[in-house]
């Protein structure tokens, strides 16, 4: 119960940095070349200044700016996020329909880059100064120099046009259209380029923090006592060190949380998945500004709920987090 | 400082890392006089394989344009682009911390609640918006790309404001009656420098990828040769030309590897005792 109170804290903490992020954004979006209307207007194929000036009157154009983004704040009280000419649909079910493909493949490369980075770091660690180590991280520093839309490519080279093993793109195959644990399957394949090439970055900080973070454990006292007890390495690898060196690791997911849904704008462009990075994307090229500032608010409502879930992690994992405040 | 030298060249990785980019500065600097025609003209067969034509030797792209001096002229534009936007956010970083730093109460609480906005956002959504708002030219994209870099070293400093400022030599200063702008720039901002850079490598590093991704997207200055722009380009003819996309690629990971592992062996270099482990 303490530790839902200190995350709730910290969760309502960030409120005014949500709406600090909507109101700057929001005022930097009027300085665009073009609003909506422009854009509608484009999209119809041109029109008289009197439809222009009435659509503008219909959308609330024509307040002033911040009369304008009170109603704009009001509206998202309400969980209104607007009309996106583009799609002929609220905002919010556009963000709704491609929120499911981005949160999969967060997911997905989260696990992955966590787990190998852990696994990897551990065997580093275990193993250092020597050839393992050295390997391992030559390997992390080549994955972080990496462009990933570029791996992205290259992957597709290799593995869907030449070996053909993997599907080049889109989330799931509609030709064959499947149902149950076959369109699982199929959607599963479809992610496994995507997650590799968004997870290769964060795999090359993971598995350094927990090589650095494992030997700093290594060489504590407790350590030395769980070995002087006459503990087998694995069991002490385990059971004592890990705990402790996890928590860097999970910090860095809430710190990089912000990051991951950066990188899968690019990624998802790769490989053509519909999802919040591509919107994003696409709303940046044809000047959907209504849907680009709901993408923003998603987004930070998303890294604020990836940090909530991390303080909850992180005070089971250290228990000195709820007795000290 | 010879004595940090010679702890850096003790290295490996600094050694290859300070080698390899001496050879993209080596390739930015020589390319007007290897390469002294304009990279994005029309230089001959498009999609020329790479070995191939002795006057092509990494190919032609799409467009019949030499490969090898789009990757020649590409250096400059990712160092220049990495070396401003580093300037920039290391700038907005330092005098938002120190002064959080040093001043504390309110003014450190409003400084790092934008701060945290900042990284709440995520920075190639926000690269994305200010693209958006103003245009794409090569100068907006850079100052863009400071704008939305600097955070970590905001805090960075703050960091080594708030474990200085109460230092004697501070209270010294205060005693004699400095000025809070001159114990801020003249007597700690010196002492708090090294962490930050040593951290602007990974500033650096992340800008050219910010910058190659935006290019990528086709969103960044069409009209310098950049590496991300080449990539992109080559993604129409992936299926089968895929040398294409394959060389600029190579060029910007060996780019950030380099400054990667300068940045590195820097850090280990001026922290002797972190070295050991």
């Amino acid at each position: 119960m303490r530790i839902l109170a200190l995350a709730g804290r910290r969760l309502a903490a960030s409120l005014p940095t949500l709406l600090l992020i909507l109101v700057g954004v929001f005022l930097l979006l009027q300085f665009a070349p073009g609003d909506t209307v422009d854009a509608m207007m484009a999209q119809m194929g041109g029109g008289d200044a009197a439809t222009a000036r009435q659509l503008r009157r219909f959308y609330g154009l024509d307040l002033s700016v911040p009369a304008q983004l009170g109603n704009y704040l009001w509206r998202l009280v309400r969980l209104d996020l607007g009309f996106s000419s583009i799609y002929g649909k609220p905002v919010a079910t556009v963000i709704a329909e491609r929120l499911p493909a981005t949160i999969l493949l967060m997911t997905a490369a989260l696990s992955f880059a966590f787990f190998f980075g852990l696994v990897l770091g551990v065997v580093a660690a275990r193993g250092v100064g020597r050839w393992p180590d050295t390997l391992i991280s030559t390997l992390g520093l080549v994955f972080y120099a990496t462009p990933s839309f570029w791996f992205g490519l290259m992957a597709i080279v290799v593995f869907s046009i030449y070996l053909q093993w993997l599907p080049a793109g889109g989330l799931e195959d509609i030709t064959t259209a499947g149902t149950g644990i076959w369109r699982t399957i199929d959607i599963a394949r479809h992610l496994v380029l995507p997650t590799l090439t968004l997870g290769l970055i964060f795999l090359a900080i993971y598995l350094r923090i927990m090589r650095a973070s494992m030997l700093e454990v290594l060489n504590l006292d407790f350590v030395r006592t769980a070995r002087s007890k006459g503990l087998d390495e694995t069991r002490v690898v385990v059971r004592h060190v890990l705990r402790n060196a996890l928590l860097p690791m999970v910090t860095l997911i809430g710190l990089q949380a912000g990051t991951m849904l950066g990188g899968s704008v690019v990624v998802e462009s790769v490989f053509s998945l519909p999802g919040l990075g591509r919107l994003a994307y696409e709303s940046v090229i044809q000047r959907d500004l209504n849907t680009l500032l709901g993408i923003v608010f998603v987004s930070a409502l998303l890294v604020i709920a990836v940090n909530f879930v991390v303080d909850l992690v992180y005070a089971r994992l250290d228990p000195r987090i709820t007795t000290g405040t | 400082m010879p004595e940090v030298l010679r702890d850096y060249l003790r290295s490996p990785p600094a050694v290859i890392g300070l080698a390899l980019l001496l050879l993209v500065i080596a390739m930015a600097a020589s390319a007007g006089w290897l390469f002294p025609r304009d990279p994005l003209a029309l230089a001959g067969r498009p999609l020329v394989w790479p070995f191939q034509n002795p006057r092509f030797w990494l190919g032609t792209d799409n467009s019949g344009r030499d490969i090898a001096a789009q990757i020649f002229h590409g250096a400059r534009i990712s160092l220049l682009i990495g070396l401003v936007a580093t300037a920039i956010a290391i700038a907005i970083g330092v005098v938002i911390g120190a002064v959080a730093g040093y001043c504390g109460g309110a003014v450190d609480t409003i400084l790092m609640r934008v701060t945290e906005a900042f990284q709440t956002l995520p920075n190639f959504l926000l690269l994305l918006v200010l693209v958006v708002v103003f245009g794409s030219t090569i100068t907006t994209v850079t100052i863009a790309i400071g704008v939305v870099s600097w955070p970590a070293p905001a805090r960075l400093t703050r960091a080594e404001f708030l474990s200085l400022r109460n230092r004697e030599f501070v209270q010294a200063g205060r005693v004699l009656g400095l000025r809070d702008a001159r114990l801020i720039f003249g007597e700690i901002l010196p002492n708090a420098l090294p962490p930050v850079i040593v951290y602007a490598s990974v500033v650096m590093a992340v800008a050219i990828l910010l910058e190659s991704a935006l290019a990528f997207l086709r969103l960044s200055d069409p009209n310098v040769a950049s590496w991300g722009n080449l990539i992109g380009l080559g993604r129409d003819v992936l299926r089968v030309q895929w040398y294409v996309s394959a060389v600029p690629g190579i060029a910007i990971l060996v780019t950030v590897l380099a400054v990667s592992l300068v940045g590195q062996g820097l850090n280990d270099a001026l922290n002797p005792r972190l070295k050991r482990r």
